[in-house]
């Protein structure tokens, strides 16, 4: 009987396997392609923030997005980060004030972080598990259709989880990856992951340096 | 009393004037019930007019002792005092070392903070502006059109905050230095040779990315 059922496993797991290589395939052929269909509605987005000048930068790229095409917004950032969420805070608090018909659907949440600035690679490990599973979490309870970051720690378990989730077939989150202004000549640690596994839809240089380097990078000159 | 309140006037040089998105820093709120008219009308006939150059340093929310400690050293408050400043103000964030705070004529007028909302209004009243190569505090400054020096913390690992402190004073848009050489930089440097920063706009890949989700082009 046990015999039985572990050949079925191992006729079955082989097909399991190449199903899903054919769909891995196939999600990170399409993510690269822009979208035949123009949405119909506003586009739910995961806004991720991060300490020091990743905040500053996100939200610059936040206040010039059309209000009416990505709403509503989920900002997440660490959860040791104090003061990302607080600017985010007063900027849709601006926008509420400046008479415009939006509505109050921005939402701010916290998420474990994989890797304190210092921190020791190895203690890393066990974090980022963590963050992952906690990842996955605000993922599933936010389902972003597209999901821009800018290369805190944070982002590279959110931007993971979206994918598997993209690969499982459970959502579909278009992933943009601006990299930092102050990376001039290299690229952050999640920014060259994302770009190496090909997990971001489109990555965006802003010094035309990077983009020689990493050509699959598009360079649209500097945002701040 | 009267350090006090020249050490007020230094932390709140906008009161007075109106100024209705002034806000109060935080961790400088050591004084309770503070002045009435009569001192602050005391500070202006001190000062009188003596026109404040002041120079703001900022290591926004780090830890750059070595900055602190340079800019507090006696030779660059010298090479400050020789280019015609007149104030030292240091954010000090998460430093431990504190300046020490000065008062009093024919020396430059020393005072520290640690923490802000925002900084914004110190860049503003700055003449010069010396930063750590944070990129949010080096693109306020040259955003503000402020001359800026960045000092590199070389204590920091993996220091790609350096990258773009060079790239930017390869573009002469503003001068680097390490906190051992803050003297010598604050003595040659020449602020007619730095050139505007045009701030950059992010409109560009927001348009890219519109038109990738499938938004009709505007």
């Amino acid at each position: 009987m046990g015999l039985d059922a572990l050949a079925a496993a191992c006729c079955v797991l082989p097909v399991l396997l190449a199903l899903l290589a054919v769909r891995f395939a196939y999600v990170l052929w399409r993510s690269g392609q822009p979208s035949s269909r123009s949405p119909t509605a506003g586009l739910r987005c995961l806004i991720v923030l991060g300490s020091g000048g990743h905040t500053a930068e996100m939200m610059n790229i936040v206040t010039a997005l059309q209000k009416d095409r990505f709403t509503p917004r989920y900002y997440v950032a660490a959860l040791t980060d104090n003061m990302s969420l607080q600017k985010a805070q007063v900027y849709e608090q601006s926008l509420i004030q400046s008479g415009e018909k939006i509505i109050k659907n921005a939402h701010f949440m916290q998420i474990y972080r994989s890797r304190e600035v210092g921190q020791s690679y190895i203690t890393s490990i066990a974090t980022t598990l963590l963050a992952t599973l906690h990842a996955m979490w605000l993922v599933i309870r936010i389902r972003p259709q597209v999901i821009f970051c800018n290369g805190p720690g944070t982002c590279f378990p959110l931007c993971v989880c979206a994918f598997v989730l993209k690969v499982l077939g459970l959502g579909w989150s278009s992933i943009f990856y601006i990299e930092s202004i102050a990376r001039v000549k290299k690229l952050s640690l999640s920014g060259l992951l994302l770009y190496k596994l090909r997990i971001a839809d489109q990555f965006y240089v802003q010094w035309p340096q990077l983009q020689q380097k990493y050509p699959r990078a598009y360079y649209a000159g500097r945002l701040m | 009393m009267r350090r006090r309140v020249l050490g007020f006037q230094c932390m709140f040089p906008n009161l007075g004037r109106a100024s209705p998105r002034r806000r109060i820093p935080l961790g400088t709120i050591t004084i309770l019930q503070w002045p009435t008219e009569v001192n602050l009308l005391r500070t202006g006939e001190e000062l009188g007019s003596r026109e404040r150059r002041v120079v703001f340093v900022t290591v926004g929310t780090t830890c750059f002792d070595a900055l602190v400690k340079a800019v507090d050293s006696d030779e660059v408050k010298e090479a400050l005092l020789h280019k015609g400043y007149t104030d030292l103000l240091i954010q000090m964030g998460r430093g431990t070392y504190m300046p020490s705070k000065v008062s009093g004529n024919s020396t430059l007028q020393v005072d520290y903070f640690t923490f802000s909302p925002s900084i914004a209004d110190y860049i503003r009243e700055a003449s010069l502006v010396i930063s750590h190569a944070g990129s949010g505090s080096i693109l306020e400054t040259l955003q503000l059109g402020k001359p800026l020096i960045v000092v590199v913390n070389e204590d920091l690992m993996d220091n790609h905050q350096s990258e773009l402190a060079e790239e930017l004073a390869n573009r002469k848009h503003l001068f680097c230095a390490r906190p051992q050489t803050l003297q010598e930089t604050v003595e040659a440097m020449e602020l007619n040779n730095l050139l505007p920063y045009m701030p950059g706009d992010a409109k560009q890949v927001v348009t890219l990315i519109s038109k990738f989700l499938g938004f009709p082009v505007d």
